[in-house]
């Protein structure tokens, strides 16, 4: 039942020209700041000749790269979260899905597929250009898949988030700004990891991307998976209960 | 029997905020039967069906589906059930076959006999040659008869059809109520509707809402009785003489509408045509038109609401 609905929103997002522009842009954007990393190692080549243990290609374009993207993505993500559950209250469509014997859980879950799947495939396209590093280079494969699955765990939670605003109201950019403004809140908690305020640092903690540097950095802390999960996790309960909330009382 | 009973309602309302739209209703519905919900606007048709479907949580009550409760056991319920809402639930960017698996997928159909239900409901609904268009490019009648064969595709026992024919042309009209009676055969079948016609036509009991309360539940033979005849439009060519008709007996009341006809008002065992026309003709009236006519709907729900206030009245007594 998951994947069917999941089958299906997936479906629409590619008769829609969103997925597709969003795809094409991402990687142009993506294209520029990979050429730009890579120069920069170009030209600080002649200076590693002569170092020891100097950083390679994946620690200084790979990385970096990917670090870049999560940025990206925290901008895109929104875009296409916020249609998920609000199209379908604007069409009157959820009533197909209220009446089908099919729990909320499965509902939300098979949103949150199609949502991970579409990630997967943006990770993978994404992944391409470091690889193209293999013509002329090595990478590091274990520091590039802890950066790739940082990656994803950060995906998995900006979807679960925009999933949730995207229950809370029936106009998709209402959704879009709601998730926007909370991811980029969080975002902004990553700033205050320089102050070492107590309450600063707990919302430094909280930051989505204090934990994704270790990640970017080759460590895999189950600290820091933990946290991805239990994000993830606590937005796919709020969405079930939000949707649910649909049916009963207001 | 118990197993006869479909749908049962005990007691069930809605209330949004301190308002009840629907008023602990109770009612239950027969395999084979096809119930029309009559109603005016706003007198909670559309929240009794989706309570019965599960869109709304009813405030308090209990609704049975083919013997499962459906609060209890919503997926078992629904899988008993086909809804078509108000403003069907589709796809535009699907094409009517995508769209028709999807349902067919969502109400667990098997894998194997997916292809056989997708073609039936096709069938059943006139939509054979539209398999491959997009929903979006179809007419309203059309996409009528999707969301209708989405509600059928699994062959569920209780198909709930709200406002089946509202916005569709006479002909559309036609054959999608000659549809709903066909479904009649082998489910039973709840649609609302606000046109008294097409409950005559289609319905063998009605059901009328109003307030959010049951004030009728009988078959639609009873309820053409209650509204038999209770007017006749006389037409004479000459002017017709007032006091000689208010004394014939079971009139009411009469209205001169205009120089040659007058509207007579009777009880409805009562009936006083024969009286009239010879009444007519002895003076020499020049009759020419005695035409009975049936109650508006609307007033029926007058008639049935003044009823309902006099019954309440007599209680509070």
């Amino acid at each position: 039942m998951i994947w069917t609905i999941a089958q299906r929103d997936l479906q629409s997002l590619f008769f829609s020209p969103l997925a597709w522009i969003i795809l094409a842009m991402s990687q142009v954007i993506l294209a520029y700041l990979f050429i730009h990393q890579l120069n920069q190692f170009l030209d600080l080549q002649a200076q590693f000749g002569a170092m020891q243990n100097a950083p390679g290609a994946t620690e200084m374009v790979a990385m970096p790269t990917l670090a870049n993207i999560a940025i990206i993505l925290l901008l895109i993500t929104p875009l296409l979260t916020m249609r998920l559950i609000s199209d379908e209250r604007r069409q009157h469509t959820l009533s197909l899905l209220f009446s089908a014997p099919v729990s909320m859980s499965e509902i939300i879950l098979g949103k949150y597929l199609s949502m991970l799947l579409f990630m997967l495939l943006v990770i993978s396209l994404f992944s391409l250009m470091p690889l193209s590093l293999l013509i002329g280079g090595r990478l590091d494969f274990g520091l590039f898949a802890s950066g790739l699955l940082g990656l994803l765990l950060l995906l998995a939670s900006f979807s679960a988030a925009g999933l949730y605003a995207s229950c809370l109201t029936e106009q998709p950019a209402v959704a879009a700004v709601i998730s926007f403004g909370f991811l980029i809140i969080l975002w902004l908690g990553d700033w205050a990891v320089q102050t070492d305020n107590t309450l600063a640092s707990l919302f430094a903690y909280i930051s989505l991307l204090t934990h994704y540097e270790p990640l970017l950095q080759g460590q895999i802390n189950s600290a820091d998976l933990f946290y991805y999960l239990l994000f993830s996790l606590t937005f796919l309960v709020l969405s079930i209960r939000r949707l649910d909330a649909d049916r009963l009382q207001h | 029997m118990k197993n006869d009973a479909l749908i049962e309602l005990h007691q069930v309302s809605r209330f949004y905020n301190q308002q009840a739209a629907v008023d602990s209703i109770s009612f239950s519905v027969k395999r084979g039967e096809v119930v029309g919900f009559l109603g005016p606007n706003g007198a909670g048709k559309s929240t009794t069906m989706k309570m019965i479907t599960g869109n709304l949580a009813p405030t308090n009550g209990r609704i049975i589906v083919n013997g499962i409760d459906l609060l209890d056991q919503p997926k078992q319920a629904k899988l008993n059930l086909g809804y078509l809402p108000e403003q069907p639930p589709l796809y535009p960017e699907q094409s009517v076959d995508e769209y028709l698996l999807y349902c067919a997928r969502l109400n667990r159909i098997p894998q194997n006999k997916l292809l056989e239900a997708i073609y039936r409901a096709k069938e059943r609904c006139g939509l054979d040659h539209v398999g491959t268009r997009l929903i979006g490019n179809l007419s309203k009648g059309f996409q009528q008869r999707v969301g209708i064969a989405q509600a059928i595709i699994h062959a569920p026992d209780v198909v709930i059809l709200d406002e089946p024919t509202v916005g569709l042309d006479p002909i559309q009209i036609r054959e999608i109520r000659a549809l709903i009676r066909e479904l009649g055969d082998d489910h039973s079948v709840i649609l609302s509707t606000h046109i008294l016609p097409e409950v005559q036509s289609i319905c063998d009991r009605v059901l009328i809402i109003h307030q959010g309360k049951i004030i009728f539940d009988d078959a639609v033979q009873q309820l053409s009785d209650k509204m038999q005849i209770s007017e006749i439009m006389l037409g004479c060519e000459t002017f017709v003489d007032e006091n000689m008709l208010r004394a014939v007996d079971g009139v009411i009341d009469i209205e001169v509408l205009n120089s040659n006809q007058t509207c007579i008002r009777f009880h409805a065992d009562h009936n006083p045509a024969t009286a009239i026309a010879r009444l007519a003709v002895e003076n020499h009236w020049g009759l020419y038109q005695l035409c009975p006519q049936g109650l508006s709907l609307e007033e029926i729900f007058i008639q049935l609401t003044d009823e309902q206030n006099i019954e309440t009245e007599a209680k509070s007594i």
